[in-house]
């Protein structure tokens, strides 16, 4: 049980998937304007990592391994994620249309987000067991929320402060998001 | 290899299998006239309609958020289409086209010199662009490059110019201009803008009461493009004639070159393109929202009520004008004399507007020959009165009642209406005012040897325009100021003879800033006349409150005109409207235009369920402070040019028009001379 509590603090925190290994920058910037899409995106990152880093597990050990095709592993993630999420999405319309209208459109906007991928293919690298993978997919995508929500909230504060012209709107985001990941590295060596 | 192949494969084909049975198994019912209603939209995806591509649209249709017409690339057809789907009618939806708010001009030096990418949005982000005014085109064409229908250009002045053909008010080049040049608005929000606080207005622009875009259509004299600059002007005034002649022009008052030099004669100008388009032989084009359905009775066909019914008909809705003299015109054709406003002139002016498709019925007296009531019946929408100001105040002196006393409006009216009034041989006139000076050089043309013009006050504070004052003088008109009449005296037959009046000493300002006349004690003269006008001031007749007892709540001032909100117009009975003289007391042709298109306004905003309520920021009455100068830098006097008139001893025979219209060749010299105010732009060219 311990080790996987460290797990998911070294996940969260010591490498953030944003701000410690720089993965998923794109709806890092876009949907960090405002709190609720923020929120949004993370609770849609968290749904659809912990099923996708689950399947890619499966996938991986019991169709890519068996047949010595390690090196697909890539392409065979792009399309099974793909997949998945336009399955989820299907699924969720159908079946629970409350969590469709909450996450609805933000399902589609994963679909090649990097920092599933670069999970899925974390939990093969280190060679993890199921478990552990279901535990790092579930932490990773928590520290994403975790990241996201924090910068949301910074980028809201600063619409309200004078920005130099030239600095405005992405420029200033960059250097507030080099800043936070600055701060996320005092947690290195913890683990 | 093969084995890989076959495991991609097999992955894929699983995938797509699962994905398929999904697709199945999770069907959700989808409305089919969502797929039905996105085929016929132009699947541009623009966003011009406010929803994310055109699927939303579709969906936002079916779930009634949106109207038929809610594509805004798409014709008419497609609206009617979609209505065909949705079992609807597909309703007038008016078309939206870009629209630049800036017309460039001189260009100010800029004080950035900026190196990096040639793009609007860079300059703007580096203080590149940074002006005086604050609307003005940076001139690098962003709205260009965004535009996916190849509708604008850059114009051989540095600022875009748009092909309203191509045009299809997508409004990607409003969301991509960082200085706010281009708007996207149909003709109907151009028709009913207000000045406004953040509007860049040349000082001449926001004295006009009409509103009129005076540097725009002064530029477009000089370009020559004289039916571009009555447009421009029809935008705010449909009647350039009349007011060419006779508008007192406060906005030359106002004129920057004035501070330095003479104003430039702007009234003028407008009289120039207007004549020019009579002179032409044909009317310009004058086009119109789609119609409404909607319908309003506009009381009163003086210049009030035609600018009223002309906005209003522009806008869509249907107008039927009621008119209690034989003709239309009001005060404009009855009380302005045929040698200031000719007849024929006015007559083609307003058949002009009637050519719209105005219906106007004359001879109709409100409260007489048709009240409330038989406008209820006929099932109008809403109502405008404007009916004027056309009862005389009467002295209150003993023997006003005598043969050969008249008043002023009375007089000038029953003369327009061709009654043959002999003038006397030694007429007074009492009053300080236009309609005291109308009366007097109508006199001087009837053959009357010695026309007196008296007035308790002096020259100075005589309310009538100046020009006209000083034309009256080289007419022979005698003028007696500071004389108030006490009395007239009439012979044994009951015919006027001599008039008695006071003299008077200026004391104190009165409220009015004028200084006060003050009788002087024993100061009675005798002045032998046999004809009198009484001119000194007029009010509404609002007899017809008393026709119907739903006009009960109709509430009317102290100053007998009808009590209206000031800036919506609106009355104190929520679906009628009131503007000119009947509202405000008698006031300029000019303040009564610009008024009828306000009550337009609020009438289109009350027939569109819209608030009826002024525009937020509105510059109502105000000045832009920082629009106001003390002097100006660099103005090199020029003469302006003079009004020719016709000679003094060919004016007296007959009612010919006096003033004349200024040469094309000293219209484009004139137009040279306005100093462009508010259209003064960044240096484009410095920084390229």
């Amino acid at each position: 049980m311990g080790e996987y509590f460290i797990l998911a603090i070294s996940c969260i925190l010591v490498n953030n998937i944003l701000l410690a290994q720089f993965l998923g920058n794109c709806p890092f910037l876009g949907t960090s304007k405002r709190m609720e899409t923020a929120v949004g995106m993370s609770m849609a990152v968290i749904f659809v990592l912990v099923m996708a880093g689950l399947i890619t597990w499966i996938i991986y050990h019991f169709v890519l391994t068996k047949f010595d095709l390690e090196y697909l592993r890539t392409i065979a993630f792009i399309l099974v994620i793909a997949s998945l999420v336009q399955f989820v999405e299907m699924f969720l319309k159908k079946s629970i249309p409350a969590l469709y209208a909450g996450l609805g459109i933000f399902l589609p906007l994963i679909t090649t987000n990097c920092a599933v991928m670069g999970v899925c293919i974390i939990n093969v690298d280190k060679d993890y067991s199921f478990m552990t993978a279901l535990v790092s997919s579930f932490s990773y995508a928590v520290g994403f929320g975790l990241a996201l929500i924090l910068f949301a909230g910074v980028r809201e504060r600063i619409l309200l402060s004078r920005v130099p012209k030239p600095l405005e709107d992405t420029s200033i985001a960059l250097v507030t998001a080099g800043v936070l990941s600055l701060t996320f590295f005092a947690f290195k060596g913890m683990v | 290899m093969t084995g890989a192949i076959f495991v991609m494969l097999g992955i894929g084909a699983v995938c797509g299998i699962i994905l398929s049975a999904a697709s199945k198994i999770f069907y959700v019912y989808e409305d089919p006239r969502i797929a039905k209603i996105e085929s016929f939209l132009a699947g541009a995806n623009c966003g011009g309609c406010g929803y994310a591509g055109c699927s939303a649209a579709a969906v936002a249709v079916v779930e009634g958020k949106a109207g038929p017409g809610v594509c805004v690339v798409a014709g008419p057809d497609t609206a009617a289409n979609v209505g065909s789907v949705m079992g609807i009618e597909a309703g007038s939806a008016e078309s939206r086209v870009s629209f630049n708010k800036c017309e460039g001009g001189l260009r100010a030096e800029d004080k950035f010199y900026y190196l990096g990418a040639m793009q609007c949005n860079a300059v703007n982000a580096a203080y590149g662009g940074e002006r005086e005014c604050r609307i003005g085109c940076l001139g690098f064409g962003d709205c260009i490059k965004v535009c996916a229908f190849d509708a604008i250009d850059m114009g051989p002045e540095g600022y875009p110019v748009i092909d309203e053909k191509r045009c299809v008010g997508c409004g990607a080049c409003e969301r991509v201009c960082p200085k706010n040049v281009l708007e996207v608005v149909s003709l109907s929000d151009r028709l009913l803008h207000v000045n406004s606080e953040d509007d860049a207005l040349a000082p001449c622009r926001q004295t006009c009461p009409a509103e009129i875009d005076i540097p725009k259509y002064i530029r477009q004299i000089l370009s020559g493009d004289y039916e571009g600059a009555v447009h421009t002007i029809r935008e705010r005034n449909p009647l350039l004639l009349s007011c060419g002649r006779v508008c007192p022009h406060p906005c030359e008052d106002d004129c920057r070159r004035g501070i330095e030099d003479e104003s430039v004669s702007i009234n003028q100008l407008k009289r120039f393109v207007a004549d020019f388009e009579m002179n032409s032989g044909k009317r310009y084009h004058i086009s119109r929202a789609p119609d409404t359905g909607k319908r309003v009775a506009v009381i009163g066909g003086g210049p009030a009520g035609l600018s009223c019914a002309f906005f209003l008909r522009r806008l869509g809705h249907g107008v039927t004008i009621y008119e209690a003299m034989p003709e239309l015109g009001g005060m404009i054709r009855y009380g302005i004399p045929e040698y200031r406003l000719p007849k024929k002139t006015l007559e083609w002016e307003i058949e002009g507007i009637l050519n719209l498709g105005i219906n106007a019925v004359t001879n109709v007296r409100f409260g007489e020959d048709f009240d409330f009531g038989s406008l209820a019946f006929e099932g109008y929408d809403a109502i405008f009165l404007g009916v004027g100001a056309w009862s005389d105040y009467s002295l209150g002196v003993d023997g006003e009642t005598l043969e050969g006393c008249f008043t002023g409006i009375d007089f000038l009216t029953r003369f327009a209406n061709g009654e043959n009034i002999a003038a006397g041989k030694r007429p007074v006139v009492i009053g300080g005012g236009n309609t005291a000076i109308d009366c007097v050089r109508t006199l001087a043309r009837l053959g009357a040897e010695e026309v007196t013009l008296l007035y308790r006050r002096t020259r100075a504070e005589m309310p009538a325009n100046e020009v006209e004052i000083e034309a009256a003088e080289h007419e022979g008109i005698k003028y007696t100021f500071l004389a108030a009449p006490v009395r007239v005296v009439g012979d044994d037959e009951g015919r006027i003879t001599h008039l008695e009046y006071l003299k008077m000493e200026l004391g104190e300002p009165d409220a009015s800033g004028r200084r006060r006349p003050v009788p002087i004690e024993g100061s009675e003269t005798l002045i032998e006349t046999d004809m009198l006008i009484t001119a000194i001031g007029q009010r509404p007749d609002v007899s017809f409150k008393e026709s119907s007892p739903k006009l009960k709540d109709l509430s009317i001032t102290r100053w007998n005109t009808i009590d209206n909100q000031p800036e919506t117009l609106q009355s104190s009975i929520p679906y009628i409207f009131t503007a000119g003289d009947s509202a405000t007391g008698p006031s300029l042709v000019v303040s009564a235009i610009g008024d009828g298109r306000k009550a337009a306004r609020s009438i289109h905003r009350y027939l569109t369920g819209k608030p009826v309520e002024p525009p937020k920021k509105s510059l109502f009455k105000k000045r832009i402070p920082e629009s106001v100068f003390d002097s100006v830098e660099g103005v090199r006097p020029k003469p302006r040019v003079k009004m020719p008139e016709l000679p003094v001893d060919e004016r007296l025979d007959s009612f010919v028009e006096v003033d004349h219209v200024i040469t094309e060749e000293e219209a484009l010299y004139e137009a040279d001379r306005c100093l462009n105010c508010c259209r003064i732009c960044y240096d484009k060219d410095a920084a390229a």
